[in-house]
């Protein structure tokens, strides 16, 4: 692990916006369920290690962005549920376009760079 | 790693409550596995495989647990907390280690943490006055000479009162007190006072408030006004018990009536301040006019106007007294004012004292740190496979340099502690050492700014001898490796040559710290071999009171009486009385040899002694020429007969015989002394300073100043102070006795700075003379251990035992003698810094040198001679299969 450090903390960043826009679209769900949808959403094109999600809702949780209780499940299993927060949702959207224009910037870079080559 | 507030409270929680949070984790990752189980059994799995595939897309959960609490709680505490529980672990295996490096470390933190607090008290810490920093003092003639030479005429200072410009206002206080001026009667036996006479806005002026009742009304000092007075605070809590009562009651002093009006707070010590190793008990606001037509009488203190500063105050007396000198032709000189801020007064000349202190326990610091340096690294030499295994298990150097570091920190906060136990100790003994002359000593405690500057070399000491060594072994440890033997490796020999080079450091840092208490220790020898022109020993000093009704006639009659019935005491073999004892209050008035022209500024000062027939035999004094007073000539009608000291012979008859010349200016206007004797030389106001011009004069023929009954006898102090008091008790019951102090007492108080430093200093280089001893023995034990294979090689190629020996001690010697060389050199270089701190020895004095050498060289013998011994006892054979 330690020779990916760099790495980490950009996937760390993107998977939280990743469990933040699951529990917008679906509603409170509990870990498992956040990260099936996400493997589900991405169709296998990244390898997630389901334990590392609960590093992300501990921080989320600490930030104030999510909410959890202790429920039970459809099958009646005991589970701990998130919900995203009021303040969740706004850093939700902010973080969102932050990522897109963060996006944007890196394609046009990597095009110029295109061009400058040839 | 910054955390918002919120976030930083939610870490902290999760800190506090790893278990539960924990519990919860747990199961939340059981209850997703469950999930996921039931999901592949659903899509068909057998419950094995989906177990299997359930965990592999789970991942590590010991991982997952890892991240969770690293972005869950402080993952630096937890570092710390574990280092910490490691730490206490590894210490307690290596329990010898431990405890000695705790021991250094408390001897050199509790020495530095003591000395700091003497320094706070005596240097640092404003004087115990409100207004300690407006506080300025005067002194006549620049600071020079004895007490009536410093002092001011109640007219100059009433003049300087009215004329000055820089004081918001000035006070006085008289400081030839102490010889039972005051004497309380009434209730109980009577007692003698030590009192002082002030100004009656002395206290105003110094910020004191009285506990209980008032300080002094402007009107007091009048002539005529009703006498008052205020009690010292621990004169008043012996004497009367704390009884608040006693204010505004009268009590009767020399036979008068006193008021009490006031209680001071035990905060302010009078004698702490202007008459270190004395205790002042009353307080009276005298009537100056009594006095006005007497000489110098009085010191000036004075509280500085906003702006105004002692450099100011200072330029405004030069002009000032000339001019009002010129305004008063009958004052005695120009009084050459020297202004001085008030702390500069109390502990301006212990300042150098007090520095080298404070340089020779820094110098023990950092030769406990170099020690504890040394011992680290014998021990992280020892240690270097676990530190490799640590690093092979993934422990970055920063983990490594971080738990050596925490090492360091606990040993040294051990040691602090331990230290702070020590300086508790040191304190609270030298602050009872009431008899010590050093100011403000009894204020001293370890406060606030103690603990903090305990922080500072606790925290200093951590670093310099745990982050050095910490870094050096993690470098090293990262090109070492798991595989490589550690003995006679690259590795190994670093660090050896490191060490050789640690404790040549800290043998020339002990030289320099015992050149240092070499000089002053041999300084101080030289005092007590000071010529002191009397004897001490066998000579014991009473004051004593009597009545004479304030006429001169009644005065002989009654010290005969009292001389010859303490002659009668069985054992006593000479007995006199003086007005002051030399090393004690000294006054000085005017003397010139009659027919001699005398230039205007021409000092001719000489102290005045008032003696009675006898008291030169009592004290020892030598009588080089003439004879002693008689009572058959002691009268007032006769003419005056004075002796002289050797100074003063020389001074005023310089190439003649001084016997039988007449002498002038201390006597009634128009009339002469004769010089009947010629006495050596006398130490008057320490042991240090040359003695200068002195008169002896006789009781019946001049004004004493209260009266010292000396007596010289066989008989034990236990056995001759009762007898004393008894005949002085049965001569005058209502008269009160003072003090009875052997005259050696005397003597030691005069030296006791100089012995308190010597002392100081002595120890802590002794303490440094041990501390390299061990970094010696230390060093070359361990190279004996590492070298244990090639001693056996070098036996077994025919090396005789003696050989070994020679060899080890030989090397031992090269790295004291490198050490002392150093060490010889920095303190030749550096002696003349303490140079002013010195008598009558060279700051190169080749004694201490030498002396220095010949210990140090000593001390290393032994230290180095036990491992060489072990060396030379290897058996070849053994020492071949070792390992």
């Amino acid at each position: 692990m330690a020779p990916s450090e760099p790495k980490l903390d950009l996937l760390q960043g993107t998977l939280d916006l990743m469990v933040l826009q699951t529990l917008a679209t679906l509603g409170p769900q509990h870990g498992y369920g956040i990260a099936r949808r996400i493997e589900q959403v991405s169709g296998d094109a990244i390898l997630l290690n389901q334990g590392t999600i609960y590093a992300s809702l501990v921080r989320l949780q600490q930030r104030g962005w999510i909410a959890a209780e202790w429920g039970t499940s459809d099958n009646n299993r005991k589970a701990k549920f998130y919900s995203i927060t009021k303040s969740g949702r706004k850093q939700l959207s902010t973080d969102m376009s932050y990522w897109q224009r963060l996006t944007g910037v890196i394609g046009r870079v990597l095009a110029m760079q295109d061009e400058g080559e040839n | 790693m910054t955390f918002s507030f919120r976030e930083s409270l939610f870490r902290l929680q999760s800190f506090a409550r790893k278990k539960p949070l924990d519990q919860d984790l747990a199961e939340e990752m059981a209850s997703h596995l469950q999930f996921a189980i039931e999901e592949n059994i659903q899509n068909g799995m057998p419950p094995q495989e989906a177990e299997r595939q359930a965990r592999i897309s789970f991942g590590g959960p010991q991982q997952s647990k890892e991240t969770h609490r690293e972005s869950r709680g402080l993952p630096f505490l937890d570092t710390l907390l574990r280092d910490i529980r490691y730490t206490f672990r590894t210490l307690w295996r290596d329990r010898a280690f431990a405890a000695i490096a705790i021991l250094i470390l408390a001897l050199g933190i509790g020495a530095n943490i003591a000395v700091f607090s003497i320094i706070n008290t005596l240097l640092l810490r404003p004087l115990p006055f409100a207004n300690s920093n407006e506080l300025a003092w005067l002194d006549s003639n620049r600071g020079l000479g004895g007490l009536s030479s410093l002092t001011y005429k109640i007219d100059v200072y009433d003049e300087y009162a009215k004329q000055n410009r820089s004081f918001q206002q000035v006070t006085a206080y008289m400081p030839f007190f102490g010889s039972g001026g005051y004497s309380l009667t009434g209730k109980g036996e009577p007692r003698a006072l030590t009192g002082v006479m002030v100004d009656s806005n002395f206290f105003q002026t110094l910020g004191v408030k009285p506990l209980y009742g008032r300080a002094f009304l402007p009107g007091e000092t009048a002539k005529g006004a009703a006498h008052v007075a205020i009690l010292d605070n621990a004169f008043w809590r012996q004497h009367f018990n704390s009884d608040r009562s006693v204010l505004n009651t009268v009590v009767t002093i020399n036979r008068q009536p006193y008021t009490v009006v006031g209680i001071l707070p035990p905060s302010f010590d009078f004698g702490a301040a202007f008459a270190p190793g004395q205790r002042i008990e009353l307080f009276e606001p005298y009537p100056w006019d009594d006095i006005r037509h007497w000489g110098n009488t009085i010191f000036i203190i004075g509280g500085l106007k906003p702006g105004a500063t002692v450099q100011s105050a200072q330029r405004e007396a030069d002009l000032l007294m000339p001019q009002m000198r010129a305004a008063h032709k009958d004052w005695y000189s120009e009084y050459p004012t020297r202004v001085s801020s008030l702390s500069n007064h109390v502990r301006g000349k212990l300042r150098s004292s007090l520095i080298v202190l404070w340089s020779a326990v820094g110098l023990i610091l950092l030769i406990v740190c170099v020690n504890l340096a040394n011992l680290l690294f014998a021990r992280s030499a020892a240690r270097s496979k676990e530190f490799a295994t640590r690093t092979a298990l993934g422990a970055g150097r920063s983990r490594i340099v971080g738990q050596l570091l925490t090492e360091s920190v606990v040993l040294s906060t051990a040691g602090a502690l331990l230290g702070l136990v020590f300086a508790y100790g040191i304190v609270a003994f030298v602050s009872r050492q009431a008899s010590l002359a050093l100011p403000l000593l009894s204020s001293m405690k370890i406060d606030g700014a103690t603990l903090l500057w305990a922080l500072l070399v606790t925290a200093l000491a951590a670093v310099l001898f745990g982050l050095a060594p910490g870094f050096l072994i993690a470098s090293a440890n990262l090109r070492a490796g798991l595989g490589s033997s550690s003995r006679g490796s690259t590795e190994g020999r670093h660090f050896h040559g490191l060490r050789s080079l640690l404790v040549i450091s800290e043998v020339a840092l002990a030289c320099v710290l015992l050149v240092g208490a070499g000089l002053l220790l041999r300084s101080f020898l030289r005092v007590l071999d000071v010529d002191l022109g009397f004897q001490p020993s066998q000579t014991a000093a009473l004051t004593i009171s009597y009545d004479d009704n304030g006429d001169p006639k009644h005065r002989t009659p009654i010290l005969q009486e009292i001389l010859r019935r303490v002659r009668q005491i069985p054992g006593v073999e000479a007995a006199g009385i003086s007005d002051m004892l030399p090393l004690g209050r000294n006054r000085s008035w005017g003397f010139q040899a009659v027919g001699r022209a005398y230039s205007r500024d021409e000092d001719n000062g000489a102290y005045v002694r008032i003696v009675t027939p006898g008291y030169i035999e009592a004290m020892g004094i030598r009588l080089l020429e003439g004879r002693d007073f008689s009572w058959a000539d002691d009268r007032p009608d006769t003419q005056e007969s004075v002796i002289i000291n050797e100074a003063a012979a020389k001074l005023h008859w310089p190439g003649q015989d001084a016997l039988g010349k007449e002498a002038e200016n201390f006597t009634a206007r128009g009339k002469t002394a004769r010089v009947i004797g010629i006495i050596s030389d006398v130490r008057q106001n320490s042991l240090e300073d040359a003695s200068t011009p002195e008169m002896f004069l006789s009781y019946a023929q001049a004004g004493p100043e209260g009266s010292e009954l000396i007596v010289r006898t066989k008989l034990p102090p236990e056995v001759l102070g009762p007898a004393l008091t008894r005949t002085m008790r049965e001569y005058s019951p209502d008269q009160p006795i003072g003090e009875f102090r052997p005259l050696q007492t005397i003597v030691d108080s005069s030296t006791s700075p100089r012995r308190f430093f010597v002392t100081l200093v002595t120890s802590f280089a002794a303490l440094g003379l041990i501390l390299a001893a061990l970094g010696i023995y230390g060093v070359i034990s361990y190279m004996v251990t590492r070298q244990r294979q090639e001693i056996g090689i070098r036996m077994a190629l025919g090396a005789s035992r003696s050989d070994i020996l020679f060899g080890v001690v030989n090397r031992t010697l090269r790295l004291a003698f490198a050490g002392i060389f150093i060490g010889a050199v920095v303190s030749f270089i550096g002696g003349k810094w303490i140079s002013s701190l010195l008598f009558q020895t060279e700051p190169g004095d080749p004694m201490t040198f030498v002396a220095m050498f010949v210990v140090f060289a000593g001390v290393a013998l032994i230290a180095g001679y036990i491992p060489a011994q072990r060396a030379s006892r290897v058996d070849p054979l053994v020492a071949l299969r070792y390992e």
